[in-house]
């Protein structure tokens, strides 16, 4: 049963992740002006440290039946702490990742952490809001954010179009959110999950306002995801972001558009399920469909990349819209371990470029394994676990996910997905190829990458990997969060 | 002591360390990393016998079972065992290994290290396949085989190696994916994914036909079966020796294996009713295909199309069992289920030996077209003598292996439909053409050019590989007794099971009457 924090002091404790991220964010900006241009490590070294602490408040504050803080406008239960730990863990992963290939192309100030910083606390009071206005207060920090990290390298044109059009398309799935939330609010007389829960049981569809406004936070929330039809920004922005900012905002914010989508459907609109999981079919299997055949035409690779995310939002949303726990806990699984894979297959291109070499294009992946091995095994293992090939952990996603639609009795939807997804193996496996079976184009040399990356990456890989052999412990996490 | 230790586990992971523990080594000291796998491969098929000593023959049940819980939220299990279809396979694969990697010893150059890893990783997934009782693990190691085989194909491949790999790994991963969805669907219908629990569960007519399809997607890919076998000449064609063997001896028995496990026991209703179609995919497979065998260039395509006309013969086996239940016969359809299983250990053998033969001219002369060959007894006597010797066994001379499973298949044959022994015996005149004919153009007649005739003979690695399998080829062709009797407990119990209707009640007209077929 839910449990209140009764006085400020017991919600600032409730908070305490947050509040270290915001300490954090603040400090990092203010220290930023007093350190010169070549003592930029310690922003890198302070980020990193408020990232582990958060971390460890999350562990210290979470565990345990849910609690709501701030007159139940904040929640922390036991999918916020899986999600926040994972969050924080994979923004860990990118701030290493990300270093070598920004201070080399001069972009590595203190804007940069302080943006992503603010960006993690957009998407944990997301991931902990128990109401409308503190779900939207908090994914509007994040999208602020990402727009301005879209746009990091002002210099470069494809960087400033695809920010301009993240802007406006992003701007429009918010306002059909925010119409949406109107409705709700009207319906419903509230902004807590629970007050629209209570009308939707009370009322249901009858209410046609109900009905309208689930369909039209249904849209931003597919907005949000990239799912097809509201997919347009996903290419462009993954093509003209810099790439360090493309491998944060495929992975992390996933997680937090996840729980965005489980707050909303399930705990504010979970009596609609019927209408919502008709949509989310529709959605899904369009995503599948575009995404995994798109992809194919790709020449370049975070385009490709691009695509690959919508056809997993599509197999994700299979998960929702089962309709059941074992479905909410499978997609929920689904996206942390989309978020590590993502991560992981950014980090590598991070890796290998370098003062040169910017990858962008398929071919410069070519002859990988001659140029460093170890990242070419990394890159593969990543490859073959987004295909979805076991022992690696997107098989183990996919089953998971598969199971639910099939529980449901949908096997044709099975069935979809799974053509899709050979469709779709197609190009992840013209990956490896280009890695293992062709001769590098041009003669870049080794891979020089310094070793904290390196470890990173390993871990990252190593992760996907046992998580694969080994998926029940995460997995029984995500079911705790969903006790049905 | 000796059936509690967990043998198939130790079987299963130590070549998958093993080979880790290869890669580990490095390229530094090539000799050492060869050695230490060729101690992993020796070892693993040590540590396999025990498998086959303690081997109980007068059950049919599960032995060395060995059972945990692995993801129990989604009721998966590590959950392990063999019978009399499964033990010797295993046997083979461990057997076999140690061939390829010896074939490798002093021709792969290229990073030999993670040549022989990957070999030895994709033993133990083998081992795991033929092993797994729960349905996911076995989907798991079903899968996880391809990324070694894929990786083999392409980086030591030969030229046209990319296309061929990517074939090979699309059409198969096409295969599985329904499969994934039918275990899943059975998962449901009985609540565990234990196999041996879906051998027991009730299910409709449509279920069945639709579960017994994304079946035969799988199994007749990987078999594979007219007319999805155009991934094999590619990828064969294209693979290293050792990948060639690994194909053809183990990787294809999966498949077979595939239905014994799975469609038969599974779906017998659905397997009595399309029955038709996998009898009219294996004749074709043995006559069509053995037509195309005969008019290959390419040494090693012609041992691809011979591979894939006398997999025709082992699903002929399989499915012939119907036609013979309609004359109220078991001894029968067991003989037929007996001979297909023979067929697949045998062939193991021939076709991994044929292999190594073309290999062995192929390290030399670099050209695997028949035309550049001629009259290479003269140089390599030897050689030649092999080559004959499983020539004639491909061709299926009495008293080689190859002889005992067609012969019983097509004595099961009879039993069923004199039409369809008719068609399958068409196969000795075939095969016994296209196989002498390649082996008169390769290794008799005048000697083709001076390359030829300054060709080596076998040196002592490749005698020992290719004088133990002839062995082997000819223990099983004269005294297949031990073999047969390791497997009958299990073939007359599979039989039983699928002589009995799994649909629930009342039962639908549709199926033929089972009655009288009860012996």
């Amino acid at each position: 049963m839910t449990t209140l924090y009764p006085s400020i002091a017991d919600s600032l404790v409730a908070i305490l992740p947050e509040l270290v991220i915001l300490v954090t964010a603040s400090t990092v900006l203010i220290a930023d002006l007093y350190t010169r241009a070549d003592q930029k490590e310690s922003n890198h070294r302070l980020t990193l440290i408020g990232l582990i602490a958060a971390l460890v408040a999350v562990g210290f504050v979470g565990g345990g039946a849910a609690a709501t803080a701030f007159s139940e406008s904040f929640v922390r239960d036991p999918m916020s702490d899986l999600l926040k730990g994972a969050i924080l863990f994979v923004t860990l992963l990118t701030f290493v990742y990300a270093k070598d290939y920004m201070r080399d192309r001069d972009m590595w100030v203190g804007e940069y952490h302080v943006l992503i910083l603010f960006a993690v606390l957009g998407m944990m009071i997301m991931v902990s809001a128990n109401g409308f206005l503190t779900l939207y207060l908090g994914l509007e920090l994040l999208s602020l954010c990402l727009y301005a990290l879209v746009a990091f390298d002002r210099d470069s044109k494809a960087g400033s179009e695809a920010a301009m059009k993240y802007f406006v398309l992003g701007a429009l799935g918010s306002g059909m959110l925010l119409y949406g939330i109107s409705m709700l609010y009207g319906a419903a007389g509230g902004f807590a999950f629970a007050d629209v829960a209570a009308a939707v049981s009370s009322r249901g569809v009858e209410d046609q306002i109900l009905v309208f406004g689930m369909v039209f936070t249904l849209i931003g929330i597919a907005f949000k995801f990239g799912a097809v039809p509201f997919h347009m920004w996903v290419p462009d922005v993954y093509q003209g972001a810099p790439t360090p900012i493309v491998l944060f905002l495929s992975s992390a914010p996933k997680i937090a558009a996840f729980a965005m989508a489980a707050r909303i459907l399930i705990e504010a609109l979970g009596g609609l399920q019927g209408d919502w999981g008709e949509i989310l079919v529709i959605l899904s299997v369009l995503s599948l469909a575009i995404g995994n055949v798109v992809a194919i035409a790709q020449q370049n690779i975070k385009r490709m990349l691009a695509y690959s995310t919508i056809s997993h939002v599509g197999f994700l949303f299979l998960g929702l819209l089962a309709g059941t726990e074992q479905g909410y806990a499978s997609a929920m699984f689904y996206s942390v371990v989309y978020a590590l894979m993502s991560a992981g297959a950014f980090g590598v291109l991070l890796l290998i470029s370098n003062k040169g070499l910017d990858v962008q294009e398929l071919d410069d992946l070519k002859g990988l394994s001659d140029r460093d091995p170890w990242l070419a095994a990394v890159m593969a293992l990543i490859m073959f676990s987004m295909a979805g090939v076991p022992p690696m952990v997107g098989f183990v996603a996919k089953l998971m996910v598969l199971e639910a639609v099939v529980a449901q009795g949908m096997v044709w939807l099975a069935v979809v997905a799974v053509a899709f997804s050979i469709i779709g193996a197609f190009y992840y496996l013209r990956v490896v190829k280009m890695i293992y079976f062709d001769k590098p184009v041009g003669d870049e040399g080794p891979v020089s990458t310094d070793s904290s990356a390196r470890v990173a990456i390993t871990i990252n890989g190593a992760v996907i990997l046992l998580l694969g052999i080994y998926p029940a412990t995460l997995f029984s996490l995500c079911q705790q969060a969903f006790p049905g | 002591m000796l059936l509690e230790f967990p043998w198939l586990s130790l079987v299963i992971w130590l070549p998958i360390l093993g080979g880790i523990a290869v890669i580990a080594s490095g390229e530094h000291d090539v000799e050492l990393t060869k050695r230490i796998a060729l101690w992993v491969a020796g070892l693993t098929f040590a540590v396999s016998l025990p498998l086959w000593l303690g081997f109980d023959t007068s059950t049919a049940e599960m032995q060395f079972v060995e059972r945990s819980s692995w993801i129990p939220a989604l009721g998966i299990e590590y959950h392990l065992g063999i019978d009399g279809i499964s033990m010797p396979l295993i046997l083979l694969t461990t057997f076999i290994t140690i061939f390829v990697i010896i074939a490798g010893w002093d021709v792969i150059r290229y990073r030999p290290s993670h040549y022989m890893a990957a070999f030895l990783i994709m033993e133990g997934i083998m081992v795991g396949v033929f092993s797994a009782l729960d349905a996911i693990l076995f989907y798991f190691f079903w899968e996880a085989m391809l990324i070694p085989m894929f990786i083999i194909i392409g980086v030591w491949g030969g030229p046209n190696r990319v296309y061929a790999t990517i074939k090979f790994f699309l059409y198969t991963f096409f295969g599985s994916v329904f499969m994934l969805v039918a275990l899943i669907y059975l998962y449901f219908q009985t609540g565990s994914f234990d196999i041996l629990g879906f051998h027991a569960a009730q299910l409709g007519l449509t279920a069945q036909i639709l579960i017994f399809i994304a079946f035969l997607l799988a199994f007749a890919v990987k078999v594979p079966m007219f007319p999805v076998h155009t991934w094999l000449p590619d990828a064969h064609v294209e693979a290293p020796t050792g990948g060639s063997v690994i194909l053809a001896a183990i990787m294809l028995k999966i498949g077979g294996y595939g239905f014994l496990r799975f469609s038969l026991p599974i779906t017998p209703d659905a397997s009595a009713e399309l029955d038709w179609l996998i009898i009219a995919m294996s004749l074709i497979a043995v006559i069509y295909i053995g037509l195309v065998a005969l008019v290959q260039q390419d040494m090693k395509k012609l041992i691809a199309y011979s591979s894939i006309a006398h997999m025709g013969f082992v699903t002929l086996g399989f499915f012939i069992v119907f036609s013979i239940f309609q004359h109220s016969e078991t001894a029968g359809a067991v003989m037929g289920i007996e001979g297909g299983m023979v067929q697949m250990i045998s062939h193991g053998f021939i076709s991994g030996a044929l292999f190594l033969c073309v290999g062995v001219l192929y390290d030399r002369m670099h050209t695997r077209e028949i035309s550049a060959y001629g009259g290479v007894i003269n140089s390599m006597p030897w050689f030649g003598a092999f080559m004959v010797f499983f020539g004639m066994a491909n061709a299926g001379l009495p008293g080689t292996s190859g002889f005992v499973g067609e012969f019983m298949v097509i004595l099961a044959s009879f039993r069923a439909d004199f039409w369809f022994a008719f068609l399958a015996a068409t196969t000795l005149v075939l095969a016994a053409a296209f196989t002498l004919w390649l082996v008169k153009r390769v290794v008799f007649g005048e000697v083709k050019n001076e390359e030829v005739g300054q060709l080596k003979d076998l040196n002592r690695r490749e005698a020992l590989n290719l004088g133990v399998l002839a062995a082997a080829t000819l223990a099983i062709g004269i005294w297949p007794k031990p073999l047969v009797d390791v497997m009958e407990p299990t073939i007359e119990n599979l039989v039983q099971q699928i002589q009995v209707s799994k649909l629930p009640e009342p039962a639908t007209a549709a199926i033929p009457p089972v009655a009288g077929l009860q012996p």
